[in-house]
């Protein structure tokens, strides 16, 4: 343990009475309340933090806000780890655990810094080179990434399950404003004042944004004086919701912001029934930005050495956190705001040795600051090389001449901590992602939000006002504005004021010449390793634009998306195309501003949370049953009864297939859609709809329909009863129930809005249950109370009926009786109200005691239908046409018909068309492969290379659905074939690459069993 | 997350509809011969306001007419189809 060496005796707002213990790559080390990770690992000495991204070159601290490039931190453990967290805005508490990441063995000894050695070998863009030319064709690359992408890594995550629960909020209000700094605060002061609901986002743990980091007056007080005050006064108005720890990552369309609020990121877990993080999405009328600003770095050799440093940051180290970050200090700027850092650090005690000025004729009234204390002023100087590995021990500087090229001897400074200044640039994120094209400010050197697309409005350092008294000026304007936009009376308030500072303009000057005889990397993105001569790489390769310099050199692509590194980058690349950097623009800034945890975005909805289930009123009756379930699209549904434990589900459905077959089963078909259709016109739909006619179906009879789509091919099929004059029951497939429902609806509202008809969804209204084998009269003759001879109620008859059976005294439950089939057996479909569904499941269940019935799933069901023929979702695939799936009878040339006509198109018509056919193994024994490919029966194994000479084999078809008949003894399959209905009887070769299958397969009639039909008429 | 000022319901969050299509298009009369091509398959791809079909799925289930600028996602106006987005 080194102890906090760095901490300040007094000063900060730390609370120096809350002493909080974290490790550090296993270090034990303190800190207080109110730091930050960054803040104590500073306190306590600790400079190397971080290996690089490409080269493991060492790196420190070097900022202290959300830009952070280097200081990412593998944050806790275990199922709670989170990689690449950025050490500047971890909170700190007591029992923190961090670790340094891309390193190996240990961040001292990085083995991995030899790519440094390397380095020369594998430029910007080297993934897209190395691998061309003599190496292309090889398998070379393939090797090599897995190590490159290994030695190129982040932090390494978990893959066990997130343990913590994220929350979802939604949020209106007049004014928004993004940002809790001088601005925001007096933004969200004025709008407040008109009584309209004010929202204030802040992304840090607490308000008030550099009025936290600097030594400011505002109204003739110390700025903390003024912060305490707004503060309060905005928790007290009941109109205003303060967000601090909360961060708006997105503005996306009608003024919609989203923020993440880190709830419980400060705690070591999140306490009981909290949620770790939560997502809001604010929708407001308008918007205030105070987003703030960030500052850049200038770019000269080894300019990334632990103890290089954002000069803002150094001040908010010490005036924030009362941490001396360095005790002999050189300065390098290009602007008046760095002398405010050196002024701040020489008032806590450490040794300004001087402050290198770009610019010749230095600053305006803060020189005068600075030479009252001494510090030693070079203007026209600039920084050339940082001297020392792991840590900064001298800075080497020359002069510039008026061109900016250097001239004389180069000089050194000894020094433990080098600030650097490179100008303050706008936080354009959310601006810019609302379309808003940010614009260059030659005079301010910075990009500037562009006119609003949005109902927004930028104030303070975002909008270029970087004085405190600019920041209070437009953030008072800003929520006067805002507030008289939204639609309030503009109040009456007066605007804090600050004092002005004269200030001379920033030079826009970023990159440092070279050092003399002593040549460094000068980095431009730390996070990614992205050095000046890689951005003149990309520009003499012809990768000029700043979209293709991103994606060429992957400047600005780390996880801080370029945050501290895009304006010298963009200048270097202005310069070396001779335009100004105006011209070059910025790349494209997309949503989110800062990264956010997938878990936030999932919120709630995880687990068995992620969809809804839907379950039939006899769900109870198979959970007690104990059949395994498969997903029917939102429904669950039995796929088996086993008999016993470990009843493979092959010998399950065989059973039940047998059962059926042989006496009597029961099967829960509630998922079937089924759509109420009622109205002077519901004939006259329907005969659009489907491709049969409706018209002569009388009351009291089914029929079997199939609907096309408007381009003609088949959309679903089911069968629809006539239930009354102008009343009509549909039923379709499962998977369809919802499309179908919509599809009708649309064509009722928007087609046809003249048909006296109206449709609904019954589903979910009625329970459905199919009886289905020889002996399934005999089972519901004694219960229903109707005469089901076939003179009375023949096949596909449909009527009312009331179930009786149950307890004694039992009421008989009203419902409806279908005569159809879908197992080809004697079948009749019972279908009651949702409610008594379980008690006629039940009552059916018992009545088929004497007869052995047995419950039956969907693998059951399905095996019936292809041992039938009967086309189903595998068939109806939305490629096939009425006429491949052998039902072109069906269409009725007496009317039309959605899709009829083009339906007639000559490719639908074709005869060489893939055709519904059944399949078998011609050795009686070998399973088939749903999906696997048919192709000729003396087709080659292989196709062999295109080079080679090969050519691709001819695909007949391919195979739908499969089963087993026990009836037949044999597996069974259908399929799509080419002219199949020509071809029965001919031989085909199985293709299933997946299991290296190769299985002879003979052409048969789909119907496998009782192709006359006989069964259902019984 | 768009909003849209359903007719039957007042404004909703766009999660609750469904796009169906072009709300200019008109079907062919039962029992033409022709346009059903064009009516599958012909689609214009206008920047600037454009009248949609959105189906309020998980709200009133009716079909709304919405004019959006597809430049900038702005909602012009919503109605009942076939009325004209007014």
């Amino acid at each position: 343990m080194t102890g906090q060496t760095n901490r300040l005796q007094e000063g900060g707002r730390i609370d120096r009475a809350q002493r909080l213990s974290f490790t550090f790559d296993g270090a034990t080390m303190t800190g207080y309340a109110g730091d930050t990770l960054a803040s104590a690992l500073l306190a306590n000495g600790v400079s190397l933090v971080a290996r690089s991204f490409k080269y493991h070159r060492p790196r420190g601290i070097f900022s202290a806000g959300p830009e952070e490039p280097n200081a990412l931190v593998r944050l806790r453990g275990g199922e709670r780890v989170e990689p690449n967290t950025r050490a500047t805005m971890i909170p700190l508490y007591d029992g923190l655990v961090a670790e340094s990441q891309n390193r190996w063995p240990s961040l001292g000894l990085d083995l991995q810094a030899a790519n440094q050695l390397i380095a020369r070998f594998i430029p910007a863009g080297f993934y897209y080179k190395t691998f061309m030319g003599p190496w292309s064709n090889t398998k070379l690359w393939m090797r090599f990434e897995h190590a490159i992408r290994r030695a190129a890594g982040m932090g390494a995550g978990t893959h066990a399950p997130d343990p913590d629960d994220y929350d979802k909020m939604s949020a209106h209000c007049e004014v928004l404003v993004i940002g809790g700094g001088p601005a925001g605060l007096a933004a969200a002061r004025a709008a407040a004042a008109s009584g309209l609901r004010v929202v204030l986002v802040d992304e840090r743990e607490e308000f008030g944004g550099r009025l936290l980091f600097d030594r400011e007056e505002i109204d003739g007080a110390h700025a903390s004086h003024w912060l305490a005050e707004q503060t309060a006064a905005l928790e007290a108005a009941p109109n205003v919701r303060l967000l601090s720890r909360t961060t708006a990552f997105g503005y996306y369309d009608q003024n919609m912001v989203a923020c993440v609020e880190r709830v419980s990121d400060h705690l070591i877990e999140p306490p009981p029934h909290r949620p770790r993080q939560r997502l809001w999405t604010i929708r407001a009328k308008e918007v205030v930005l105070a987003t703030g600003a960030i500052e850049q770095p200038l770019v000269f050799a080894d300019n990334d050495r632990p103890g290089v440093m954002l000069a803002g940051a150094a001040r908010a180290y010490v005036n924030h956190y009362g941490v001396l970050p360095g005790r002999k200090v050189v300065v390098a700027t290009n602007n008046d705001d760095a002398y405010r850092s050196a002024i701040d650090l020489h008032d806590a005690g450490a040794s300004i040795e001087s402050i290198i000025d770009v610019r010749p004729g230095g600053a305006g009234a803060l020189a005068a600051a600075a030479k009252e204390r001494g510090i030693n002023v070079l203007r026209g100087y600039a920084p050339v090389k940082v001297q020392g590995r792991r840590k900064v021990r001298r800075l080497a500087i020359l002069k510039l001449d008026a061109d900016g090229k250097p001239t004389g001897a180069q000089r050194a400074a000894d020094c433990d901590l080098v600030l650097v200044s490179g100008g303050w640039q706008p936080t354009l994120h959310l601006s810019s992602q609302t379309g808003a094209k940010a614009m260059w400010d030659a005079e301010k050197g910075c990009f500037l939000p562009g006119p609003p697309r949005q109902r927004e409005r930028s104030a303070g350092a975002c909008a270029g006002g970087f004085m405190l008294a600019e920041c209070l000026a437009q953030g008072h304007a800003a929520g006067l504005e805002a507030a008289e936009a939204a639609g309030a009376v503009r109040p009456e308030l007066e605007a804090p004021r600050a004092a002005a500072v004269a200030e001379k303009p920033t030079r826009l000057y970023w990159e440092c010449p070279e050092p003399i005889n002593t040549p460094g990397k000068k980095f431009v993105d730390h996070q990614d390793d992205v050095t000046a001569s890689d951005v003149r790489l990309a520009h003499r390769e012809g990768y000029v634009s700043v979209e293709h310099l991103k994606r060429y050199t992957t400047l600005g692509m780390g996880t801080d998306q370029g945050k501290t590194s895009n304006i010298p980058g963009f200048a270097i690349m202005a310069k070396a195309r001779g335009v100004e950097i105006g011209a070059t623009g910025t790349t494209t800034f997309r949503p989110p501003y800062t990264p956010v945890a997938l878990g936030a975005l999932a919120g709630p909805e995880v687990g068995e949370h992620y969809m809804p289930l839907r379950r039939t009123p006899m769900d109870s009756w198979h959970v007690e049953r104990g059949c395994e379930w498969i997903d029917a699209g939102l429904w669950r549904r039995p796929r088996y009864y086993p008999a016993h434990d470990g009843e493979s589900l092959f010998d399950a459905y065989i059973r039940e297939t047998k059962a059926v077959r042989g006496a009597v089963g029961l099967c829960d078909v509630t998922t079937l859609g089924k759509i109420d259709i009622q109205g002077p016109d519901a004939g006259e739909f329907l005969n659009r709809l489907y491709i049969n006619g409706w018209k002569a179906l009388p009351v009291g009879k089914a029929r079997y329909g199939l609907m096309l789509r408007e381009d003609g091919v088949v959309l679903d099929d089911g069968t629809t009863s006539r239930l009354g004059e102008h009343h009509y029951l549909m039923t379709t497939t499962t998977a369809n129930a919802v499309r179908i429902m919509a599809w009708i609806d649309y064509h009722l509202q928007v087609v046809w809005p003249d048909l006296k008809v109206k449709a609904t969804s019954v589903t979910e209204q009625w329970a459905a249950m199919a009886v289905a084998g020889p002996t399934a009269r005999r089972l519901l003759e004694p219960v229903i109370d109707r005469d089901l001879s076939n003179e009375a109620f023949p096949f596909m008859a449909a009527g009312p009926c009331r179930l009786l059976g149950g307890e004694e005294g039992a009421a008989p439950i009203p419902g409806r009786l279908f005569r159809i089939s879908f197992s080809g057996e004697l079948a009749y479909e019972l279908n009651v109200p949702a409610d008594y569904g379980h008690e006629a499941w039940e009552r059916l269940m018992a009545a088929g005691a004497p007869y052995d019935v047995v419950p039956y799933g969907m693998e059951a069901l399905g095996n019936m239908r292809i041992e039938k023929g009967h086309v189903a979702g595998p068939e109806l695939d939305g490629r096939t046409t009425a006429d491949d799936l052998g039902l072109g009878r069906m269409m009725s040339s007496k009317k039309d018909f959605i899709g009829a006509r083009l339906a007639r198109r000559e490719d639908l018509v074709r005869p060489d068309r893939k055709q519904f056919v059944g399949l078998v193994p011609v050795d009686g024994r070998t399973a088939l492969k749903q999906g696997a490919q048919l192709v000729a029966k003396d087709a080659p194994a292989t196709a062999g290379t295109l080079a080679a000479g090969g050519t691709p084999i001819r695909m007949e078809g391919h195979v739908t659905s499969t089963g087993f008949s026990p009836e037949l003894g044999h597996p069974i399959a259908l399929g799509l074939v080419g002219r199949g209905r020509e071809r029965l009887g001919e031989e085909l070769s199985m293709r299933y690459p997946l299991r290296d299958l190769t299985v002879p397969v003979r052409i048969v009639d789909p119907v496998f069993i009782d192709a006359e039909g006989k069964r259902v008429h019984g | 997350m768009l909003r849209i000022d359903c007719p039957w319901c007042g404004p909703r969050d766009m999660v609750e509809f469904t796009y169906v299509g072009d709300g200019t298009l008109r079907r062919p009369e039962i029992g033409a011969e022709d346009g059903h091509f064009d009516y599958v398959y012909l689609r214009d791809n206008p920047k600037g306001p454009h009248v949609e079909i959105w189906r309020h799925g998980v709200g009133c289930r009716r079909h709304v007419a919405v004019t959006r600028d597809t430049a900038t996602h702005e909602m012009l106006a919503t109605g009942k189809p076939g009325e004209g987005a007014s």
